[in-house]
């Protein structure tokens, strides 16, 4: 049974990544670039919480909406100002520029919060679950579950939606986009709006298993989940999704069975075979135009 | 009645000037055609009237507005439809879904005119659920006309429809553009197929490096002796 609750808490760490990996390849998928500045979006979504449960005193559910709108409105603030100006510019000022709004966060959080980590609310006070000899943490079972909800609702969003088709058509060809009346501009601010609210989500589920942030919390589940973009194959979000879970069991069983220390170069060595074995990742496909 | 008025178009892309003081003119009813060797800068003049490019100088009016200055997507609610080269469809998205975004501003696609566009093209209705970028290149042509047609466009813009297919598809997509203008279309078509082009055209203009060289009615174009050299074979 020890390996069975191993693999629910890899489930559930891979339900983090995934939701970050989700937001950069969406991302990536609409603007073409790498927003490296998409893991401290996290770090902002839990800071909110603590200001506003620990300091402000607000009821759980009150924080947990103010996080996803502050998050939502900051990535979208973020495009417009930083990346939208840059739309025609070589993708490399495009990639600068988000490792530049990347350390831009990590300071302001580091002058309004200080170096020092800061302890996260117990918000979902949930006793752990028992099945037999199986025992999960309360945490694990909420992250996987409401993982598993969000990833239906964007499936369902992405393929059967008017919206979420024009996103996908987007992604394929801005201009021929353009050309049926949709608005390149509206569909981006609207990917980088999901994109941010998933990752307010993972930063409350990261903030609540891990009990501390500051202000560089989000670099390493962010270039984590980048990886699980990339190993899904980006731009793909099923990729994104299986991506996260699978490096989160890979993570969490090398942690239990191999070695702590090695464990985040066992993650990224799996990459580096993934991506030799297949360039564009477990799902990434590459279409031709017929003549 | 005048319904678009190409004005004075100078384009560049970056250093290289592209369009050099283009100016045509596209009657309600007609079929005009652009017609011109390779780089000669029809498509860029299509895609300046559809919002893609802007002109330094000079305008559009469509329909009596000047829409130079308006952005692309939201000319389509205009009435201006625009087939670009090579397609442009929706590769990974699946034949039913291509017609939904052609119908993006109406909100939800018209049960009629999906009808109407599988009467026009039956083999896009056998392949409706498959993915576009499984369908042959005519099947592409037909699907990205069909696509076009269903915002209901007062003048359609075609780029190189014939490119690259057999000769009994090309002749079915020149029926086409006829039915459609009979129907009540406006066309603005570009071909390399000088010959086809000038056949089903009320009018016509040469395009040379980035210049409108010669104009006049589709007969007119057809025996002159310069086009008959240049362009259609001796
Ligand atoms: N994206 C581009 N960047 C730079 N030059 C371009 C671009 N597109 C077209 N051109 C140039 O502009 C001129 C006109 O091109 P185009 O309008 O595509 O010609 P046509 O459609 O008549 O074949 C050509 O000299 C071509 O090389
Ligand atoms: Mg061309």
């Amino acid at each position: 049974m020890d390996f069975l609750s191993n693999l629910i808490s890899g489930l559930s760490l891979g339900s983090i990544y995934a939701l970050i990996a989700l937001g950069y390849t969406m991302v990536y998928g609409i603007a073409k670039m790498l927003n490296f500045a998409h893991g401290d979006i996290i770090m902002v979504g839990a800071f909110t919480i603590i200001v506003s449960i620990s300091t402000c005193g607000l009821p759980v559910w009150v924080a947990l909406i103010l996080s996803v709108v502050m998050c939502t409105v900051l990535g979208v603030v973020t495009e417009r100002v930083a990346y939208k100006p840059l739309r025609k510019s070589e993708p490399l000022t495009v990639l600068i520029t988000a490792i530049g709004v990347s350390y831009l966060l990590q300071n302001l959080a580091l002058l309004i919060f200080g170096s020092s980590q800061k302890s996260f609310p117990s918000i979902f006070d949930i006793s752990s679950v028992h099945i037999g000899d199986l025992s999960m943490s309360g945490e694990s079972v909420v992250t996987l579950a409401v993982t598993i909800i969000i990833m239906i609702a964007l499936s369902l969003f992405i393929n059967k939606t008017r919206a979420g088709k024009a996103m996908r058509a987007v992604s394929e060809d801005k201009e021929a986009a353009e050309l049926m009346g949709i608005s390149v501009n509206k569909t981006i601010s609207l990917t980088f709006a999901i994109g941010s609210a998933l990752a307010a989500v993972a930063g409350v589920f990261y903030g609540a298993t891990y009990g501390f942030i500051g202000p560089y919390t989000g670099s390493m589940p962010g270039i984590k989940a980048f990886v699980a973009a990339v190993f899904g194959g980006i731009g793909s979000i099923p990729g994104a999704m299986i991506g996260g879970l699978l490096l989160g069991v890979l993570e969490s069983l090398s942690k239990a069975y191999i070695s702590t220390e090695l464990s985040d170069a066992i993650v990224f060595a799996s990459l580096i075979v993934v991506l030799l074995v297949k360039p564009t990742g477990l799902l990434g496909k590459v279409i031709k135009e017929k003549v | 009645m005048c319904m678009l008025k190409v004005d004075d178009l100078n384009v560049y892309y970056g250093k290289i000037h592209a369009l050099k003081g283009v100016s045509f003119d596209v009657n309600e009813g007609e079929i005009v055609s652009l017609i011109g060797a390779n780089g000669a800068g029809k498509s860029t003049t299509l895609k300046t009237i559809s919002g893609l490019l802007r002109s330094k100088t000079g305008g559009v009016t469509f329909m009596g507005e000047d829409i130079s200055k308006i952005d692309a997507y939201k000319l389509v609610e205009k009435g201006l439809a625009h087939v670009p080269e090579g397609r442009r469809i929706f590769l990974q998205m699946s034949v039913m879904e291509n017609l939904e975004m052609g119908a993006y501003i109406k909100g939800k696609a018209d049960k009629a005119d999906i009808e109407s566009v599988f009467e026009k093209f039956p083999r896009l209705k056998e392949r409706k659920n498959q993915v576009a970028g499984t369908l042959s290149g005519g099947e592409q042509q037909m699907l990205a006309m069909g696509r076009a047609l269903m915002s209901h466009p007062k003048l359609l813009m075609l780029d190189e429809p014939s490119m690259g297919l057999a000769p009994i598809l090309v002749e079915q997509i020149f029926e086409i553009i006829k039915e459609l203008n009979d129907a009540g279309t406006t066309i603005l078509l570009v071909e390399q197929n000088a010959e086809m082009a000038l056949e089903v055209s009320d009018r016509a203009y040469v395009i040379e490096s980035g210049r409108v060289s010669l104009s006049g009615t589709g007969e007119e174009l057809r025996n002159s002796d310069t086009i008959k050299k240049a362009y259609l074979g001796g």
